[in-house]
């Protein structure tokens, strides 16, 4: 179902179309998650993924108006079967490395542990991975001034107030970002 | 019969193969956008089976931070959406290709 729902992802020329794919693969992901023993992740994939990035997503493309953008001849044409070969070649890497290096042992041991629970994860998250878990918080910073910025009506760069810092290029940026 | 750790991992890779695939063919900004994020869900895959099958946490640690990385790069790349579409009025990564207007 997963496999199904990506091929059909790709597949899609209208992109509203191929979100929805997108959610029904990051759905079957979570119910895999859930067969692994990890209902934390799960939950947190179906409520992450499903719920916040693809509303955005979909936020998005309603706002944009994609379908009168699509009607286009497609240039490049001749480069469809390259990607698709060089991909592959990029799955059968994949599968050599999977099924020829025997390093490990395959076979599970079906008991129950609480690998995987939400108490385990945040001991692990806060006493051992304490400092990957502090640069998240500053990434996520990060981004949220990032976005703001990026997002701001008026273009990339600040009102004409602070002109100080800037060059002359500037000038062009703003006269395009107000049209 | 019980699941095998193989089949996650190849799964996993079908599933990254068609994130490669779909960014290489898609001329769509947005649709290139989510398969770059079906491509963090494969490695996603990829270590919660190991984490479920080692028996190890660590792994299932680094799906939370990788899942925060994909929502900070979902924000940001949004936004770059919006603002390229708002210069040049067209989704196409064609019309992208320079940095400057």
């Amino acid at each position: 179902m997963a496999v199904g729902c990506a091929i059909s992802m790709v597949a899609q020329r209208n992109p509203l179309y191929s979100a929805i794919s997108l959610i029904g693969v990051f759905i079957s992901l979570a119910c895999l998650y859930v067969t692994l023993s990890a209902p934390f992740i799960a939950a947190v994939q179906v409520i992450v993924y499903a719920g916040a990035i693809m509303v955005l997503v979909v936020f998005v493309i309603m706002l944009l108006n994609v379908e009168q953008a699509e009607r286009q001849p497609r240039r490049l044409r001749s480069l469809v079967p390259i990607a698709v070969g060089l991909a592959a070649v990029l799955f059968a890497e994949a599968v050599f490395i999977i099924f020829f290096v025997q390093a490990s042992p395959s076979t599970p041991t079906r008991n129950i542990s609480n690998v995987g629970l939400t108490s385990s994860i945040g001991a692990g998250l806060f006493t051992s991975y304490l400092l990957p878990f502090e640069i998240t918080s500053i990434l996520l910073l990060m981004a949220i001034v990032g976005a703001m910025t990026l997002a701001r009506r008026g273009g990339l760069l600040p009102p004409a107030n602070d002109a100080v810092a800037r060059g002359s290029s500037p000038t062009v940026r703003e006269g395009a970002g107000k049209t | 019969m019980t699941p095998q750790l193989s089949w996650y991992l190849a799964l996993s890779a079908v599933l990254f193969t068609i994130g490669v695939v779909g960014v290489m063919i898609k001329r769509n900004v947005i649709s290139m956008f989510m398969c770059i994020e079906l491509m963090l869900n494969a490695v996603n895959l990829t270590f919660v089976a190991f984490s479920s099958f080692f028996r190890d946490v660590s792994g299932q640690l680094f799906v939370f931070i990788v899942m925060t990385v994909a929502a900070a790069e979902a924000a940001v790349g949004l936004g770059i959406i919006i603002a390229i579409f708002r210069n040049r009025e067209s989704l196409d990564v064609d019309e992208a290709s320079v940095l400057k207007l």
